[in-house]
């Protein structure tokens, strides 16, 4: 092809101290397609991305645009390469405009009145172009979380961006968000943007990319066209072996209920109410999984099964005995384990090392100290023992939890609340933020703690791992278990009923 | 005293000792506003004060005076600048690092330069801001009502008092119209869109403290060379901590700020007249009950009672780019 590419990186390289983050690395991506870069956490894809938007400078190693070699020392000279990024974490102020965050730095003039009223023809003509309708004067805390994704979209295209960089845009939509991203996407290709989209996620790869390149630990290992290769074959190259992608497991064999939720009605802090009504029961030897839409309520159920959050009303029962009104601390001595939903906001405390973090919770036990001193030699003892265990990587239980990576912080809290053998086992979102390799061994654990007769109960926003692990999937939608169903029900089943469409 | 006159009175000496506060408040408004808490306005204000009266006396020049005020108000901004962005330190360590430095040099350099126990000298006529009279005072004062608020609150104040009231509507008129403000707003609520954008956060943010810097120049210069005709050892008396609970209390919006600082000024202004008289029905209150105020509505509002105070989200953090 005589054309070229719109973006090449020949020979990038990056290290951050010790941690080499990009190897040599070399990329084409044709113009007027949708490029995917997938790998696992921590394989340098993020990083590579800093380089091309101009956050970090390469050791070494050319980034060519349009055939060009160009230096890129910050974001100014990215936009000005037509380089347009949304960040995975949004840059927005979330108390301006749409408007403002889209002229933000973009101004056109010292007086924003002036260049406000071009600000919105070229809106209006962006929204009629590619379908991104969205109202300038809403504030952006007022917008659903799609809606933001948009603005961010827009901002790039605003500043006429031909590469539009995503990095992991569907982690926070909804089903229904993610396919209308993917729509825009495709309108975005369809008229001769280049679209580079970030991703750890196999389904979306083989959804809507025209190419895919995979990295692993810092290198390029490999780039298909999507329609050549499988599902099979990027995890494998993602994770350099083998990978089962679904959880093999037996039939269950439900026993005794253990944990019973009745007529339990939970509200906010806002004193909104977020569970309304529901009751079900989790039998010993069964994981019952809660499918829907972050927010409809699943978080505030776990918690106040957890004992963080008080209920309004209802009760709930472990083995016949109430519970409702026990601390967290009590219920650990019942046997409930819980591994909460977000692992640094009430799993870790990320500034601990790793054998403080193993026993969080447990640690009045007297088998790690007695008269309220520590045994600390017993501690560290037993986290070598579960970091050997789940393979837990850097095996150092004095390293810091913060620079252990994702997958590995969610082994720890893991192996904390499954290594006390519960009789009953609450997990939200097992998987959130972590890599493929860990997803297989965390799932197979949750599995075996389901043979081994306890009882689980599992929220999850990832409607393929309720699927894949569960034996009963109820979905909630709006404070309220609208239905239940076999772990056979389809997809398009559950994806209505967690719209709140059918029951 | 007849009701009138009494209030007449209270209300020119709020106007008085609303004036540093305000100054302060408004800069404090530029700094917090871009994310960067300014504990640090009490020294800035008490350091400019005490240049402000050394430049006016041996210069016998108040803009002079004030010029001084500014330029040392504006080097301690940059040293909080150094400290906290380019370094990334703790803002509110680094603030009150300030404000010892403050307390402590203006007295001893006073101390050692003009002998007097950490003051400085005396100063008069045209090295101090006097009052000035605006026309039609004297004919208009027998005006009734009218009259006297014209001619004893209104006119006869200094030019850095109207100066601080023509502050408020350029200070709004930055952040919510020009390309700064936007950008300012920005910083303090997140930094990373700043960033993105390919605005450097350093150098915005380094602009902030400057015209903080510029601002608690004015306040200083007020207490020392306007209000009062020489600097005195702990002449800011803790108003750049008011300042700050006014900011609070006014929700970081500019047109509040006055508001806020016109009522603390008030409730100052009402204590001093309360000095020693009785209240009916109570007897005497003790006037710290007057001079704890300020503190206890901001309290007041913090805790909820009183809408909800939002600070700039990005506050108090140093910005570093996540990778």
């Amino acid at each position: 092809m005589s054309q070229h590419p719109a973006i090449e990186l020949v020979g990038i390289d990056k290290s951050f101290g010790a941690v080499h983050a990009n190897k040599n690395i070399n990329l084409k991506v044709e113009k007027g397609t949708i490029h995917g870069i997938i790998g696992e956490n921590g394989a340098g894809k993020s990083t590579l991305m800093s380089i091309i938007y101009g956050f970090y400078q390469a050791d070494r190693g050319e980034i060519r645009i349009d055939g060009k070699p160009l230096t890129i020392r910050d974001s100014q000279a990215a936009i000005a390469a037509g380089i347009g990024m949304v960040h995975q974490h949004f840059m927005l102020v979330e108390n301006f405009t749409v408007l403002e965050n889209i002229m933000l730095g973009a101004e056109g003039g010292q007086l924003l009145a002036r260049g406000a009223s071009g600000a919105r023809r070229e809106l209006k003509r962006l929204e009629t172009d590619y379908g991104l309708d969205v109202d300038p004067d809403a504030l952006i805390e007022d917008l659903p979380v799609g809606k933001q994704q948009r603005v961010e979209i827009l901002k790039a295209l605003y500043r006429s961006a031909d590469i539009l960089i995503l990095d992991e845009p569907t982690g926070v939509l909804t089903p229904a968000e993610a396919d209308h991203l993917f729509k825009v996407l495709k309108v975005l290709r369809d008229q001769g943007k280049t679209v580079i989209l970030i991703t750890h996620k196999l389904r979306e790869i083989m959804a809507i990319t025209d190419e895919v390149s995979v990295m692993r630990r810092g290198e390029m290992v490999a780039t298909r066209k999507t329609a050549d290769t499988t599902v099979e074959e990027l995890a494998e190259l993602m994770v350099g072996r083998r990978v089962l992608l679904r959880v093999e497991k037996g039939e269950a064999k439900p026993g005794e209920v253990r944990l019973s939720v009745k007529n339990l009605t939970v509200k906010d802090s806002r004193g909104v109410t977020m569970v309304d009504n529901v009751s079900f029961d989790v039998r010993e030897g069964e994981i019952v999984g809660i499918a829907g839409v972050a927010g409809n309520g699943q978080s505030e159920l776990l918690e106040a099964i957890a004992g963080i959050r008080k209920p309004a009303a209802g009760e709930i029962l472990l083995d016949g005995q109430p519970i409702a009104n026990a601390d967290p601390a009590r219920l650990r001595a019942l046997g409930l384990a819980h591994i909460p939903e977000d692992r640094h906001h009430m799993g870790l405390v990320l500034k601990f090392s790793e054998y403080e973090n193993a026993v969080l919770g447990y640690h009045r036990d007297s088998r790690y100290g007695q008269a309220g001193f520590l045994d600390l030699k017993a501690m560290q003892a037993e986290a070598v023992e579960k970091i050997a265990k789940y393979d837990i990587r850097p095996p150092n239980p004095l390293l810091k939890t913060a620079n252990f990576s994702g997958g590995n912080q969610q082994k720890i809290v893991v192996a904390r609340e499954i290594e006390r053998d519960p009789r009953a086992l609450i997990i939200g979102q097992p998987t959130r933020g972590v890599d493929i390799g860990a997803i297989e061994f965390i799932h197979r654990r949750i599995v075996d703690m389901r043979d081994a007769g306890k009882a689980v109960l599992l929220v999850s926003v990832e409607l393929d791992e309720i699927r894949s692990l569960s034996d009963r999937i109820l979905v909630m939608f709006a404070g309220k278990v609208v239905g239940e169903k076999t772990a056979d029900a389809g997809e398009q089943t559950l994806g209505l009923m967690m719209a709140g469409i059918a029951a | 005293m007849e009701f009138y006159e009494i209030i007449i009175s209270i209300l020119g000496s709020t106007i008085r000792l609303s004036i540093p506060l305000l100054f302060t408040a408004l800069a404090g408004l530029f700094t917090e506003r871009a994310g960067v808490f300014d504990i640090g306005l009490e020294g800035k204000m008490l350091a400019a004060a005490f240049a402000s009266a050394c430049v006016a006396y041996l210069t016998g020049n108040a803009w002079l005076g004030l010029l001084g005020g500014i330029a040392v108000s504006i080097l301690f901004s940059l040293i909080h600048g150094f400290a906290s962005i380019t370094n990334r330190g703790n803002q509110i360590v680094s603030g009150v690092a300030l404000n010892f430095v403050a307390a402590g040099l203006t007295v001893v350099l006073g101390q050692a330069w003009f002998g007097q126990g950490g003051r400085t000298p005396q100063i008069s006529g045209e090295a101090r801001f006097s009052p000035i009279t605006l026309p039609f005072a004297d004919a208009m004062r027998d005006v009734p009502f009218i009259g006297p608020l014209y001619a004893n609150v209104i006119s006869g104040n200094n030019i850095l008092t109207y100066l601080a009231f023509l502050a408020v509507p350029i200070t709004w008129w930055v952040l919510f119209r020009t390309r700064f403000g936007l950008r300012l707003r920005a910083v303090g609520e997140n930094p990373g869109a700043v960033d993105t954008a390919g605005i450097s956060v350093t150098w915005l943010r380094y602009r902030a403290v400057i015209v903080a810097g510029f601002l608690c120049g004015f306040s200083g210069a007020y207490l020392s060379i306007a209000q009062s005709a020489a600097f005195i050892k702990d002449m800011s008396a803790g108003k750049g901590y008011i300042a700050l609970a006014a900011l609070i209390f006014a929700k970081w919006k500019p047109v509040p700020v006055m508001f806020a600082c016109l009522l603390f000024g008030f409730l100052d202004a009402f204590a001093n007249f309360m000095q020693g008289k009785a209240v009916p029905g109570i007897g005497e209150v003790p006037v710290q009950i007057f001079q704890a105020l300020p503190y206890i509505l901001t309290c007041i509002l913090l805790a909820g009672f009183i809408g909800v105070a939002r600070p700039p989200k990005a506050g108090g953090v140093p910005y570093t780019k996540e990778r």
